[in-house]
């Protein structure tokens, strides 16, 4: 199945992208996407994930056509 | 029926409250004491209506972490950043008596001295505007999804997290 993933702030940078569709296995996680999205790179211990603009955890399943987010603690304000 | 006044029509049909907010978020400097004023003349048609007003101004400093910070970029989720920040106005709206909020946000490229977010709340009475404030920002800064990235004299840097409430 297709998701769309989406990096933000200091782990756009770091990857060198923003923003990709990916395919991937029915039943695959949050966690998995990341490994597939950036092949196999370590998620910064504190990174934050969403699943269609909701904060979700990274053993939460994604579904076809979902957008997939990660990004570092929030700094707005 | 005579005895139907205007007041005791008001209380039989009490429509549920409706939950008032704006959220704004913007690419270019703005004056937050010119869009709260515009603002007010917009939303109440007359100044009566409400009692109390909390706001709060954040500013972006020249300094952070013994640094001299020359300017700042603003990153954020679009669409996420909205959604959250509407959650968090519709909640404080629930805990408190509130009769409007504005949240107004800057992103992209930021020079020291210009405003970063207007945070307003109008109630009839202070103790809900001053709470109902204060939970907005603090959960902005905890929760809604912007990043500043910093740029010093010697190149650049994301901040890694923002203070806590209490300081």
């Amino acid at each position: 199945m297709e998701i769309k993933v989406k990096l933000f702030a200091s782990l756009a940078e770091t990857a060198g992208w923003r923003e990709s569709s990916i395919q991937i296995a029915d039943g695959a996680t949050v966690l998995m996407v990341w490994a597939a999205a950036t092949r196999e790179a370590a998620l910064p211990a504190r990174a934050l994930c969403a699943i269609n603009m909701d904060y979700c955890v990274l053993d939460a399943v994604v579904h076809a056509g979902d957008e997939i987010a990660f990004f570092p603690p929030v700094t707005g304000g | 029926m005579r005895w139907f006044t205007p007041v005791m029509r008001s209380l039989f049909f009490r429509q549920s409250p409706v939950v008032e907010m704006t959220i704004v978020i913007k690419s270019a400097p703005f004056d937050p004491y010119a869009e709260l004023a515009s603002f007010e003349a917009r939303v109440f048609s007359s100044p009566g209506q409400f009692g109390a007003t909390a706001t709060f101004v954040g500013t972006m400093r020249d300094f952070n972490e013994g640094d001299p910070v020359q300017g700042m970029f603003l990153d954020h989720y679009p669409g996420m950043t909205e959604r959250h920040l509407e959650a968090i106005c519709a909640d404080a709206s629930e805990r408190w008596s509130l009769l409007n909020t504005l949240v107004v946000h800057r992103v992209g490229a930021i020079a020291p001295g210009e405003s970063i977010v207007l945070v307003a709340v109008w109630s009839a009475h202070r103790a809900a505007a001053f709470e109902a404030c204060r939970y907005i920002m603090e959960d902005l800064k905890s929760k809604a999804p912007f990043w500043k990235k910093e740029t010093l004299a010697d190149g650049t840097r994301w901040v890694i997290e923002n203070t806590p409430g209490g300081t």
